[in-house]
């Protein structure tokens, strides 16, 4: 029998008992349903990271104090990076092109009655906003001279823009940071949430010196050892300037002071590009292997984090994540897939004198096996067409709603629509051959 | 040559252990055009010795020739496709497709070895048998739509729409009251002069054999008489 006729003849077949076909096919439309709009969802998740990840600047590196081992016990960390660990990789290492330390406090800031606790308070230097990607949006960076000086001044996130200026412009007031006043000279451009869903835009950052001198809770050791020789109280910043230089402009001769003066919380730093971004981590291990003095066989007391390593990390637990819900997704097509089978037997039972009758007339066992895989093959390539649309519906209706990204997935089309297809010739061949083996005459009998 | 001929065909079947002989060497020729009658009681045999001759069964022993083709060595796909362009069956509970039009009933068999036929041709087809049963207004009728009688004139048209040269009728008319079994009895007729299809019916009702041409009654898995119309007179 020519294929098209069987197909033809098995879609009448199959219409002739619709609500049995719904509820038949309803497993296999509910399966591919949730492949497709859980492939979708995934495949916009990881889009999104993605996005995330290079927004955040795919060459940073970051360096954190690491595990101490005090002989032979591990002690936690330690704060135990510095600023002159910072300058010894700017000066030393030919694939970074820039480096910041990293100072964080937490605290309340007020302004005008109003007050706020900021997720971060970071002290940075003048190459952290390239590094992290930040820009600002009015008035000005904070430059190096301000960092030299530990001038109090700041820069502010635009959640804190709309919680406590409003409609206001901020350039120019005064902030105050637990009690310390702070000239705000410039507002960040918005980054909006970060990869763990925390508010980027919830942050004030300022010179790095000046957040560790003056605010409680930076870093973990106190300025006492700064010494104190060198005072610029020539600023133009007057009030805002502490008096005290932390961090001295030195001549190249003695550009790393003598003294482990401050310690920071870590270092930002970025790679020319990324694929210079293993050499960077290497050279940055060789300089503070050297500065921290680390014996040839001791381990590092120091973490390098790179964002590709993250982007990894995130892209593999995203996967993980997907794979496994679209193992659920798949055994529910398999159970599907046992409807089909099991409705299929029934149905070969009922139409015993059918298949008797065409036997009767020159059907040959092959065109019985045919008609019938042909059938729940229809029926499932159907539900998987329907389920198909449903689940591309749902990953769309869910991209709205809920704001989740979703991407179209050729793949999961095509290996949903192959999927069901298979399904219907696996589960539909028991009963097709079941059919085929029929033997006319009993078959005509048959009551 | 005779269209059919039948020498020493036996089948035994086996319950069991047991061998259960229920035809015990037929031989018998049947003429092209003939219109025959096979009569007997239950467990006479004659319902086996028809699934033989409609190829639907094979014979444990003997040789059964139909149109010049040896049918008792045939495999499976060999008698499908012997069933297909040679045999028409009447069934007397009609085996209609249901919930599908009479039309498709009648060409169902057409999409099994009709390849070459367009849907139109087919459908065309299906259409001449139908008005030649006198349905030509129950076309797209479902089989509950219609009765009984009109039930196994559509079941007669799709035997016919093969153009088959026989044409087996077992108990055809073994659902129908007396006035639409002569309906379809005089349509076998017809066929019978008119198109020269050979027609075997299987009865176990004398009155409806008696309209046969040629009765053979069987007894016991054994031809007990084979009489001839022409012969009696």
């Amino acid at each position: 029998m020519n294929i098209f006729r069987i197909i033809k003849s098995a879609i009448k077949a199959i219409l002739r008992n619709p609500t049995r076909t719904f509820l038949t096919t309803l497993g296999i439309v509910i399966g591919t349903a949730s492949v497709i709009a859980l492939m979708e969802v995934g495949s916009g998740a990881q889009e999104t990271l993605e996005k995330n990840i290079s927004a955040m600047g795919v060459t940073t590196i970051n360096i954190r104090p690491g595990t101490v081992t005090t002989g032979g016990v591990k002690s936690g960390t330690r704060a135990n990076l510095t600023a002159q660990d910072a300058e010894a990789i700017r000066n030393e290492c030919p694939h970074v092109v820039a480096v910041s330390p990293v100072v964080s406090a937490r605290g309340q800031i007020i302004y005008a009655g109003k007050n706020w606790s900021p997720y971060f308070i970071t002290g940075i230097d003048e190459d952290y906003m390239r590094i992290s990607n930040w820009h600002v949006e009015k008035g000005s960076e904070i430059d190096a001279s301000r960092i030299r000086r530990g001038a109090k001044v700041c820069l502010i996130g635009s959640t804190i823009v709309r919680e406590l200026f409003g409609s206001e412009n901020p350039i120019g007031k005064d902030l105050r940071i637990q009690n310390v006043v702070f000239k705000i000279i410039g507002t960040l451009k918005s980054k909006g949430a970060n990869m763990f869903g925390m508010d980027q835009d919830d942050c004030v950052f300022a010179p790095w010196t000046t957040v560790k001198s003056r605010l409680k809770g930076a870093g973990q050791s106190s300025l006492s050892s700064v010494s104190s020789s060198s005072v610029n109280t020539s600023s133009s910043d007057g009030i805002y300037t502490t008096g005290v230089s932390f961090y001295p402009e030195i001549k190249n001769a003695d550009r790393i002071p003598p003294v482990r003066f401050v310690n920071v919380d870590s270092i930002s730093a970025s790679a020319d590009s990324l694929e210079n971004v293993p050499k960077a981590v290497e050279e940055i291990t060789r300089v503070l292997r050297r500065t921290h003095r680390i014996a040839k066989d001791a381990d590092n007391d120091f973490n390098i984090r790179t964002m590709s390593e993250m982007s990894d990390f995130f892209t593999s637990q995203t996967k993980t994540i997907t794979n496994l819900l679209l193992c659920v997704a798949l055994i529910s097509l398999l159970v599907g897939g046992i409807g089909i089978m099991n409705i299929m037997l029934v149905s070969v039972t009922e139409r015993t004198r059918e298949i008797g009758l065409r036997m009767a007339v020159g059907a040959k066992k092959s065109d019985i096996l045919r008609q019938f895989l042909i059938e729940s093959v229809v029926m499932c390539l159907m539900g998987g067409i329907i389920g198909m649309l449903l689940g591309h519906g749902a990953s769309l209706l869910l991209a709205k709603l809920m704001n989740w990204p979703s991407a179209i997935s050729y793949l999961a089309i095509v290996i949903s629509v192959g999927v069901s297809a298979v399904i219907g010739i696996v589960f539909g061949y028991y009963p097709a051959w079941k059919a085929a083996r029929l033997d006319p005459i009993e078959a005509l009998r048959y009551e | 040559m005779s269209l059919i001929s039948l020498k020493n065909i036996t089948k035994t079947y086996k319950v069991g252990n047991i061998l259960l002989p229920v035809l015990k060497g037929i031989t018998l020729d049947v003429e092209k055009g003939e219109m025959l009658a096979l009569t007997g009681a239950s467990g006479s045999g004659k319902s086996t010795l028809m699934n033989i001759l409609g190829c639907l069964d094979r014979p444990s022993g003997g040789e059964y020739w139909i149109d010049g083709i040896e049918a008792s060595k045939l495999d499976n796909d060999g008698r499908a496709d012997l069933r297909n362009k040679k045999i028409g069956f009447v069934f007397q509970n009609f085996n209609l497709l249901p919930r599908t039009s009479a039309l498709e009933n009648v060409i169902m068999p057409l999409g099994y070895t009709a390849a070459h036929m367009s849907e139109k041709e087919m459908l065309e087809a299906g259409r001449t048998v139908l008005e030649r049963v006198g349905l030509k207004d129950r076309m797209e009728h479902e089989p509950s739509q219609l009765s009984g009688g009109q039930q196994q004139r559509v079941a007669i048209a799709r035997a016919l729409v093969n153009h088959p040269q026989i044409l087996f009728a077992d108990e055809p008319t073994g659902n129908l009251d007396t006035k639409m079994s002569e309906e379809i009895l005089d349509i076998f007729d017809q066929i019978n002069e008119n198109e020269g299809v050979t027609i075997v019916l299987v009865t176990h009702e004398p009155d409806i054999a008696a309209r046969a041409k040629r009765v053979i009654k069987m007894r016991d898995g054994n031809i007990e008489t084979d009489v001839s119309k022409d012969s009696t007179i």
